[in-house]
């Protein structure tokens, strides 16, 4: 009886995670566990739902992640994709042809006419590679060797909470799971102090009152919620409740620790629940964070020539600049996916000076970031990747003027770039036509851009399945191909 | 105390009949097979083999569904060889060759099924290797068995009517206070296992409040009931807690997650709406104890009923509750498709715990159910008169309902209307006069019309009689209580014994179908649908009691290391589960404990205190109203949870954490978790120092009590237990150390002795 005893409790999930908890160092977000035996045990997992998923599936490029996500739609005409002869057409109408009767949103399908208007700033090559960037990206136009451009991506949704949804989630109504949170169910943590999923937001400049974000672009959908994203916020509280209340010193919460672990320990004998120890486990974790959070936030060890690099933002607390700052620090602590979402890229007027504001924002900190990681041999194997949830239309909305335009949203093509972890850095991939409205050559569906960062983690984004409700689902759904034409 | 005696004895006296069973049922069919798994091709020696009884439904149709039918199911646009697995025809008939069986009767082993799970030949294999699903060797056995056995074919077990089964004998005869036990202590018997004794009157007390009310019992209540040495003190417990009016918002906070209530629109800008009447109907409902086919039907169709009462017209807001969006230059239809499909989905799932949501895009991989079907049922709700975008600043777009104060004296009187307004405006369900075609749209697009069809159900739960009922929602709720429905009483009792023990008997509560978890106990599931149904006639009051009163709900939750070893996650309830508090729970628990909650009903939702700057950090330029969290002033701040108002992109923090679903969608199931980012909210979240202190000083300044009294009743206020005297010293010796560190009075020691026995695991848990 009591060989039978000793084997249910050691494969009983509960007691599992206890032994997790205690063993190395206390259980923690995003099941922190020892990163190199996760998901190689059977039974054990079963409560976290990944026990058969065997991952790494193979040999991983990439251990963390850091999404730029650019929230509103960056206009790909006046950044990347350059199109010399929208501005010799300029203000002739969109031909039927080319626009073959797409849906357009509310916004313009109105309109009398669409003019096109190419971009008012210039465009120059930069580096090796002749990469084609906007004036108002210079610092990004110095790194263009690094990076790798998509410029013919393209996705379903026309209108923003399904298009950031369905990138976030890959489906455009709520209810899946993020990113960041399948990673996390699948991959675990590779550190016990900090969750293993962190979201940083920041507002834009060029339109600060923009759309907005929703909590459920990091949620958890139907995963454990031990796997959603924790948002670090400038706040007080960086993480919610994280501070202890005004008196209470450091060592007092100790001690109270030690006797709730001690009376909890009573209530678990007297309960026989093993549950107890996990949660015991949790308080013990959440301590830790108390300590590991604050530091991590405190950017006042950063030198002088760091923070410069990252700009003049850089020491402004929820600022694109301070956040990548930020974002950098976390994945020197080894948090695996670090989400940052930029907001005010919707511009449906007055783009020229709006997008000016924004690329002020995120022009000189994401190349900083990029060059940072460089520099700390972390991009080998971290993936950076800069995007918003699609493009803007290559005619005017509104009033198209001398000096002014805007830009309605475009599903049908835009551009996004990547740098580290084995994408090909200086490369360019995909084509829209020349007055960039439909893609050409070697489309990039969303869900392919998820299979591939997938497949950078040692992912494949057809085994990562989570049953729920009798379904098995993916972050990809049923689609998705990986493009290694974009991998070293 | 004397009654736990007698329960012993009769525990002692058949153990030595549990042993020899417990060592009977080693020889399980999992046993039997294992010991076949050397064989060869076949895998099996058939002849030998017929000694344990395979069971369709349960061993057999899982695998068939789980593994085989993506390819092989009920989805004609994906089957491939032409073969399907989930009819009696597809697995009987021949292949194209008139000697060549999927499953050979007369000879298993030449069964094409057996060769193919059992090849080594990645391109005859099945599953096939690229399908990523694999058989285990288990489930290999399994379907041999089967085969070997004459391979039977059984209808899916939810789609046939519950019949009252026969009530069972069993050893643990005396220790079964109701037919629930018998069904219970069966099962427990056959698996080995003893059932408990009956759970420390203080333990229960605590237990069966928090699941009747949602709140803990006061320390009056608890004395009362120790004293109360009559043999129906439990049963006046009971009387009590369900004519109370928490009763009611217990209740609502379930139902609240499968309604989707939210009070904002949901989408982008996520602005304001009122809903709120309609909650506080669903309180008044369960308070008034509305029979729940009445409950139903009002909240389906309370529009359509003949000559309908504005009551049963503001319960039709049950089906706009979903989303709406007001995002500029959304294209209005494809949103308008959004919503009846919610209404279709959540119908479905709340009434027949079935996910339909799979046939909206193609026919359901796994049950039955027809793409066509789907928008057949969608059809029912596809003729209200609304617009797929709202405007800014629309409070309840129409169709709507206004309640106005006049209504409030009448029939209304359970809407809690501010004095300061004369009227509220909320959403509501209403017919189109001309009804709307309803076509099957491709892949569930808004812009791929194909067929025509008309209103109907899916076939293979009932069919939809059109001679006995209308085809419109009202016709609908009939047939949702027509008699020979067999889910809607299955999924309802199933939901309410989740409530109770945590976990459904159907662990999938909103899944029924062939993907979803098997009944544990299905005689018992039979039997409560049955008397549910047919005995209490809907009496929700009365079907409640049933629970409560019986040994299984009332025995300890006291976790037997035997019992732990045999069913590790307590499927079997040979004690009663021990569980975490809802997050509803878990605040209201500090705000009643405390002293402070604010015991008034209804009204418009409420904004508790949280964290500065949620609202506005990813709010953007919209949002209007709710642009920025302004907290309530005054009693609004301590008012139960169900109350707080819910912004569904920034749900309340304090919800969220402890597991409260987003309200995005239904949902029947709340996922059960443990974080540190729990341990930080119990630990810093302002509203829980707030009853901590408060608690602490009220009992600090008591005159009467001395030090060790002190302790125990803050102890009791806020777990409900009396702590043991290892427990009472340690708590003693903490107080004294807090002091020493913080240089404190014995006044601020008390407060944080509070904060750590707020932070107890008993705390917020429901033992």
């Amino acid at each position: 009886m009591e060989e039978i005893h000793k084997h249910f409790l050691n494969n009983n999930r509960r007691n599992f995670l206890k032994k997790a908890g205690l063993g190395i160092g206390g259980l923690a977000l995003g099941s922190m566990m020892d990163p190199f035996n996760f998901g190689k045990s059977t039974d054990p997992f079963s409560a976290l739902g990944n026990n058969s998923l065997n991952l790494p599936h193979f040999a991983p490029k990439a251990k963390r992640i850091i999404y730029l996500f650019q929230s509103g739609g960056p206009s790909q005409l006046d950044l990347f994709d350059y199109k010399p002869k929208l501005n010799l057409l300029r203000g002739s109408d969109l031909p039927e042809s080319i626009r073959k009767g797409q849906r357009l949103t509310g916004m313009t399908s109105g309109q009398a006419n669409f003019p096109l208007t190419g971009s008012i700033y210039n465009f120059k090559q930069h580096g090796e590679s002749r990469a084609w960037i906007s004036e108002l990206m210079p610092y990004v136009g110095k790194i263009a060797d690094e990076l790798c451009f998509v410029k013919s991506m393209h996705t379903e949704a026309i209108n923003h909470d399904p298009a950031i949804t369905f990138f976030q989630t890959g489906s455009q109504q709520p209810g899946r799971p993020s990113m960041g949170s399948w990673m996390s169910y699948g991959l675990g943590s590779l550190n016990n102090n900090l969750p293993s999923f962190v979201v940083l937001l920041s507002n834009g400049t060029g339109r600060p009152k923009g759309q907005p974000l929703y909590s459920r672009l990091w949620g958890n959908g139907f995963l454990s919620s031990l796997h959603q994203g924790v948002q670090f916020r400038s706040a007080k509280d960086p993480v919610l409740y994280l501070k202890n209340p005004d008196g209470v010193s450091s060592i007092e919460r100790r001690k109270m620790l030690d006797y709730l672990a001690e009376l909890n320990h009573e209530q678990e004998a007297s309960f026989g629940d093993p549950e107890i120890s996990n949660r015991i486990a949790q308080y013990e974790m959440a301590y830790r964070m108390q300590t590991s959070v604050p530091e991590t936030m405190d950017i006042s060890n950063e030198p002088d020539h760091i923070l410069q690099m990252y700009g003049p933002n850089a020491q402004k607390p929820g600022s694109y600049a301070a956040n990548c700052i930020q974002a950098r620090r976390l994945i020197e602590k080894d948090v695996r996916f670090v989400q940052l979402y930029h907001m005010g890229w919707d511009q449906h007027e007055n783009l020229p000076t709006q997008i000016k504001g924004q690329t002020n924002d995120v022009d000189q900190p994401t190349a900083a970031l990029i060059m940072d990681l460089k520099q700390r041999g972390l991009l080998e194997d971290t993936l950076v990747v800069w995007g918003g949830e699609f493009g803007r239309t290559n005619y005017c909305q509104g009033n198209l003027t001398d000096t002014n335009y805007g830009r309605d949203h475009h599903p049908r093509s835009f551009t996004i770039f990547m740098a580290g972890a084995g994408v090909k850095p200086g490369f360019s991939y995909g084509e829209t036509d020349d007055i960039g409205y439909n893609i050409i050559k070697d489309p990039v569906h969303v869900h392919d851009l998820q299979a591939t960062i997938l497949h950078q983690f040692g992912i494949d984004h057809t085994k990562m399945i989570y049953k729920h409700q009798g379904r098995r689902f993916r972050l990809t759904d049923v689609h998705g191909e990986v493009n290694k034409s974009l991998l070293i | 105390m004397k009654n736990n005696y007698k329960l012993l004895a009769y525990f002692l006296i058949p153990f030595l009949g549990v042993l020899l069973i417990k060592y009977l049922s080693e020889s399980s069919i999992s046993k039997t097979i294992v010991l076949q798994e050397k064989d060869n091709l076949t895998g099996i020696d058939f002849k030998e083999n017929s000694i344990e009884k395979v069971d369709f439904n349960f061993d057999v149709k899982p695998i068939l569904s789980d593994k085989c039918y993506a390819c092989h199911g009920p989805d004609d646009k994906a089957r491939k060889a032409d073969l399907r697995l989930d009819t009696k025809e597809g697995f009987y008939n021949s292949l194209q060759d008139a000697n060549h069986f999927v499953i050979d009767r007369k000879n298993p082993e030449k069964s094409e099924l057996i060769k193919r799970i059992s090849s080594e030949n990645i391109s005859y294999v099945m599953p096939p290797p690229e399908s990523n699903l694999k058989l285990t060797e288990k489930e290999k056995n399994i379907l041999k068995l089967w085969i070997a056995q004459g391979a039977n074919w059984e209808p899916h077990w939810s789609y046939t009517k519950p019949k009252l089964p026969k009530i069972p004998e069993t050893i643990f005869k005396s220790w079964s206070k109701n037919e629930i036990d018998f069904f219970i202590a069966k099962n427990l018997e056959s698996k080995g296992m003893v059932p408990s004794l009956l759970e420390k009157k203080e333990i229960l007390i605590r237990r069966v409040s928090f699941d009747i009310t949602g709140l803990p019992p006061t320390i009056k209540e608890i004395d009362d009931f120790l004293a109360d040495k009559a043999s129906d003190a439990y049963e006046k417990v009971i009387e009590r807690l369900l004519s109370s009016k928490s009763y009611g918002e217990r209740m609502a906070s379930i139902w609240m997650d499968l309604a989707r209530y939210g009070d904002s629109h949901g989408y982008q800008d996520d602005q304001e709406r009122i809903m709120w009447p309609w909650r506080d109907w669903v309180i008044h409902a369960y308070n008034k104890n509305l029979p729940y086919n009445e409950f139903i039907t009002w909240q389906i169709a309370g529009d359509m009923i003949p000559n309908a009462n504005k009551e049963q017209i503001l319960a039709s807001g049950f089906n706009r509750n979903h989303k709406i969006t007001q995002e500029g230059g959304v294209i209005p239809e494809e949103y308008r498709v959004e919503y009846v499909a919610d209404r279709a989905v959540t119908t479905s799932k709340v009434m027949m715990g079935l996910t339909i949501e799979c046939a909206r895009c193609h026919t359901h991989k796994y049950d039955p159910i027809t793409h066509k079907e789907f928008f057949s049922f969608y059809s029912f709700f596809n003729n209200v008169k609304e617009d797929g975008i709202i405007k800014y600043g629309d409070l309840a777009p129409k169709p709507n309902f206004t309640i106005k104060k006049e209504d409030i004296k009448n029939e209304l009187s359970f809407v809690n209307l501010p004095d300061s307004i004369n009227k509220v405006t909320l959403m509501v369900m209403k017919e189109s006069e001309k009804l709307r075609k309803t076509y099957v749209l491709n892949r569930g697009n808004y812009d791929s019309p194909t067929d025509l069809v008309e209103a109907g159900t899916p076939k293979v739960v009932l069919p939809f009689d059109d001679s006995k009922y209308p085809k419109n929602r009202f016709g609908l709720t009939k047939w949702f209580f027509e008699d020979e429905n067999p889910l809607t009483s299955r999924v309802a009792v199933n939901r309410i014994w989740q409530q109770f023990f945590g976990i459904g008997i159907v662990s999938t509560p909103d899944d029924f179908g062939s993907q979803g978890s098997k009944p544990t106990n299905p005689e018992l599931l039979d039997w409560l649908a049955y008397t549910y149904q047919n005995i209490d006639k809907w009496d929700t009051k009365k079907f409640i009691k049933r629970i409560v009163m019986s040994s299984t709900y009332t025995q300890s939750s006291k976790i037997k290391s035997e019992n732990l070893a045999l069913d590790p996650d307590n499927t079997y309830l040979a004690q009663y589960p021990r569980q975490k508090l809802s997050a509803e729970m878990v605040r209201d628990n500090a705000l009643a404990s405390s002293g402070m909650l604010v015991k008034k009903i209804g009204g418009p939702s409420v904004k508790p205190m949280q964290p500065d700057g949620l609202w506005d950090e990813v709010t953007g330029g919209g949002g209007g109203s709710l642009a920025f969290y302004v907290p309530d002033t005054g009693e609004n701040l301590f008012r139960r949870s169900l109350y707080t108002f819910w912004k569904r992109t920034v749900p309340p923090p304090s919800m969220m954490i402890f597991d409260a679903p987003t309200r995005d969608f239904c949902v029947a199931v709340r996922q059960k978790t443990s974080t540190p980012l729990q341990s930080l909210a119990l630990m810093n979240d302002p509203q829980y120092l707030l009853a901590a202190e408060y608690l602490s000083n009220k009992i600090f300044n008591e005159s009467d009590t001395n030090k060790n009294e002190k302790i125990i009743k803050l102890y009791r206020s806020v777990t409900g237990r009396v702590p043991s005297d290892i427990e009472l010293e340690k708590l003693k010796k903490y107080l004294d150390e807090v002091k020493k560190i913080n240089q404190s009075n014995d006044k601020e020691a008390f407060i944080s002795l509070t904060v750590l026995i707020y932070n107890l695991d008993e705390t917020t848990q429901k033992s």
